[in-house]
């Protein structure tokens, strides 16, 4: 698993450093080259954000500064199932906080943060467009609705058993051949 | 040599001085905690340097304002005091108060300020924030205590000043604001742990060094 990891964090360095040599070297293209990494692997790594700064000849806490300034850019990589918890006007109204902090809680991360993993990740957003359905979060593409604290529970818990199901099919298929 | 009136005395400065410096050239305190006299452009973020000077209809900060031949300058109004009482129990709303413990106690700026403003340390018109972020040990030879900052940018100041390029900078943004030390591959901090400029220009011994002092 680490291997695989550090082959794809190879690519990733590999493919921004072919992609720097088009920005020319002023602090100005900063924010644009941040975004051009976003675009492209919908997260910053550490190692990314020194690579930056060198390319940009200022020192790594700078970018990292800037970097962490803006909503829009991310430091985990978004993980298998993207859990969105909504806290826009209705749903902050109807305990959205309380179900985000459940998430947090049961999956020990922070909004923002990937599980270790990379199964999960959370994040909070501003209105979904359904208020109706308030507190709401969002799993993947799947809207639920009248979140509660036993419904975080089940959900993680519903991943897992899937999960677990998808190994022993996999194991099964194995085993038959 | 530039001549202005400051709190009804005539003091002597050099041209191109700020009031600020001028002032405490001269034996006259103004609280200040983000000016440092080396800066070309001081920050003016504390808001505590304020002063009201004649031709100004609002009290404006004295770290930003040159002399100016025949200026006057009143360092001690009631509307200056309540904007400067305001702004330092802001600061505190957000500050560990443990003097005790703390290894700033009695060289502390805020401290001082207090002590200047009559306003104790343990203050009650704002509530009191606790800044729940954790603290980073990722530096070789520093520490910081976020509780105790006052982000005040003194230390980032110095860095670039002493090194060309700052090995430390603020993160992050609003209440979750902090000094972050990242980049540990980078060639220049390498000379990091000889000239400890952050550490002594801190107001309130939020940057440590590391070891020196026990939690």
């Amino acid at each position: 698993m680490d291997h695989t990891r550090e082959t794809e964090e190879e690519a990733l360095l590999n493919d921004i450093a072919s992609m720097l040599a088009a920005f020319e070297k002023e602090r100005a293209n900063l924010i644009p080259i941040l975004q051009m990494i976003q675009e492209r692997h919908h997260y910053l790594s550490a190692s990314a954000l020194q690579m930056v700064a060198k390319h940009l000849g200022v020192s790594g806490c700078e970018v990292y500064g800037v970097a962490t300034f803006y909503n829009q850019f991310r430091f985990y990589p978004p993980g298998k199932h993207r859990i969105r918890v909504c806290l826009g006007t209705a749903c902050h109204l109807r305990g959205g906080d309380i179900i985000l902090e459940n998430f947090e809680r049961k999956l020990g991360i922070k909004e923002a943060e990937t599980t270790a993993d990379r199964e999960f990740s959370i994040d909070r957003v501003a209105c979904v467009g359904c208020c109706a359905l308030a507190p709401v979060a969002i799993i993947d593409d799947t809207v639920h609705g009248h979140m509660a604290p036993s419904k975080v529970e089940g959900l993680i818990l519903g991943f897992e058993i899937e999960k677990q199901r998808e190994k022993r099919g996999k194991q099964h298929g194995e085993s038959k051949q | 040599m530039v001549r202005l009136v400051v709190d009804n005395r005539q003091i002597e400065t050099e041209e191109g001085a700020t009031v600020l410096q001028a002032c405490l050239d001269n034996g006259i305190y103004i609280p200040n905690l983000c000016y440092l006299k080396e800066m070309d452009s001081p920050p003016g973020s504390c808001r505590l340097c304020l002063v009201e000077v004649d031709g100004y209809n609002q009290p404006i900060t004295s770290c930003t304002i040159k002399v100016k031949e025949g200026m006057i300058v009143k360092t001690n109004t009631e509307h200056v005091r309540r904007l400067q009482r305001t702004a330092f129990e802001l600061l505190l709303s957000v500050h560990h108060v443990d003097c005790r413990r703390c290894p700033a106690n009695r060289s502390c700026e805020l401290q001082r300020i207090a002590k200047y403003l009559h306003l104790g340390v343990k203050l009650k018109r704002f509530e009191q924030l606790e800044r729940r972020v954790k603290i980073v040990q990722d530096h070789p030879c520093l520490e910081y205590v976020p509780s105790r900052c006052v982000l005040c940018g003194r230390c980032i100041f110095m860095c670039q000043r002493e090194n060309g390029q700052a090995m430390l900078s603020f993160a992050r943004r609003g209440l979750d604001t902090v000094i972050s030390f990242f980049g540990e591959g980078d060639k220049a901090r390498a000379t990091c742990g000889q000239c400890y400029a952050c550490v002594e220009a801190c107001p309130v011994a939020a940057l440590l060094i590391r070891n020196a002092h026990s939690q």
